[in-house]
């Protein structure tokens, strides 16, 4: 695969992961009262913050690692 | 649960929190702990109440170490045993220091527990920083700043041998009683209860306790990170004091911080992770004693102080913990832009001496 063609499937990459990660904090803006209800609930219901955290940090993880490679920003060889 | 009072972001408190994230992450990337003292007053300033933010920061921090522990294990800097087993005594104790703030606050008020935070700050800071900055300056000037190796103390931790104890860690090659490291991850762990950064304790604990190189140590303090971080957000969440709004703006920025900061410690010499945690830790400790005297004062072990000189005093003392992580943010970026220069004129020279060289 040329350079060209692999620069422009990590850049596909970096913009999908961006738009999820976007997404979900859309999600947490509308419906802000609801989650904020939700996650400030206690007991059992901590699962639900801890969840989020998770698929926040899965989804949001993959855009930030995803964004500083497609600026060139990589680790030392 | 008494009544709590959720606060209304608007853009600029938002964007507040996701640069304080962001700077905070690249610390915390770098060094495996560090960024987190500056985030609860950050968010008590925008009118968040204590525990909230302190809740709101814990549930920020257990995804963060989580995305900085992947990435560093990528590199092989991390060592799971070793973070697994100093996270879950770090564990005990988070819970022993909470326990101790509650008695400290029933007892003395909430200015009393503000003094012991800030003398647990200075003291902490005063004595291990000082020692990890003295150990940066001898290690540049010897000129040995390229290689680690472990210290006498580590050498006899590693020589000491308790049957049915021991267990193999990969990071420093050797087996270590966990009569060590238990009591080791126990003091991350008050510490973070205390000062909310166990890794103040904890990556000083594992370089010059148990022998391993600044990085490994670094990369493992997140994996300790992760364990207390998730075990501190369900203790708080259970009693619903997590403001997840909050806590996903600032790991927004964080996790930018995170990613940016390990792929730093692949550029830069491991003493200059030992240089970033002694110039924070020296920081914080002066932003702390600033305010001392005006708890002293409130209490009244000194003569009253003028409401002008106490405001004074504690927004100085905040100006400076902001400073702190500004310049360990500021060493990194520069450490890391000089790094990749360093690797592309390496990598040129490469290049050249592979052309250069004659066809047999």
């Amino acid at each position: 695969m040329s350079a060209d063609v692999q620069n422009f499937h990590d850049f596909r990459k970096t913009i999908l992961w961006g738009i999820l990660s976007i997404g979900l904090y859309a999600l947490l803006w509308i419906f802000e009262k609801e989650i904020l209800t939700l996650t400030t609930h206690g007991r059992w219901l901590f699962i639900v913050p801890v969840a989020i955290a998770f698929l926040f940090s899965f989804v949001h993880g993959h855009f930030t690692a995803e964004f500083w490679d497609s600026l060139g920003i990589q680790a030392k060889k | 649960m008494e009544s709590l009072n959720f606060i209304q972001i608007d853009l600029v408190s938002g964007l507040y929190l996701f640069v304080v994230g962001f700077v905070g992450g690249l610390v915390s990337g770098f060094i495996g702990s560090g960024g987190a003292f500056v985030l609860t007053p950050a968010m008590m300033s925008l009118g968040v109440p204590g525990i909230v933010a302190v809740a709101s920061n814990m549930c920020h921090k257990f995804p963060k170490a989580l995305v900085g522990a992947l990435k560093r294990a990528r590199y092989g800097q991390v060592d799971v045993k070793m973070g697994l087993i100093m996270g879950l005594s770090a564990e005990g104790g988070v819970l022993t220091g909470v326990h101790f703030q509650e008695l400290i606050k029933q007892r003395f008020g909430d200015i009393g527990s503000n003094l012991y935070v800030s003398v647990a700050f200075v003291l902490v800071l005063g004595i291990v920083g000082g020692f990890v900055m003295r150990d940066t300056i001898k290690t540049y000037r010897a000129g040995i700043a390229e290689e680690e190796k472990p210290g006498r103390l580590a050498l006899w931790v590693q020589s000491v041998r308790i049957p049915g104890t021991m267990v193999y860690f990969k990071s420093i090659d050797a087996s270590v009683s966990i009569l060590f490291t238990i009591p080791l991850g126990f003091a991350t762990g008050l510490l973070a209860a205390t000062i909310a950064v166990g890794g103040f304790i904890g990556v000083p604990a594992q370089i010059y306790v148990l022998g391993l190189n600044s990085l490994m140590a670094s990369a493992t303090e997140l994996v300790i990170a992760f364990v207390m971080g998730l075990g501190g957000t369900i203790k708080f969440a259970w009693s619903g004091y997590v403001d997840i709004r909050l806590a996903m703006i600032i790991l927004a920025g964080s996790l930018f911080g995170i990613q940016l900061g390990a792929i730093g410690t692949t550029y830069v010499k491991p003493f200059v992770i030992k240089l970033v945690m002694g110039v924070i830790m020296l920081t914080v400790m002066v932003s702390r004693a600033l305010v001392i005297p005006v708890y002293l004062s409130q209490l009244e072990i000194l003569a009253p102080m003028d409401p002008g000189t106490m405001s004074l005093l504690k927004s100085v003392s905040f100006l400076v913990m902001i400073l702190a992580l500004a310049l360990g943010a500021g060493i990194i970026v520069t450490a890391l832009i000089q790094g990749r220069r360093a690797a592309r004129v390496e990598a040129a020279r490469d290049a050249l001496t592979v052309t250069a060289k004659p066809i047999a």
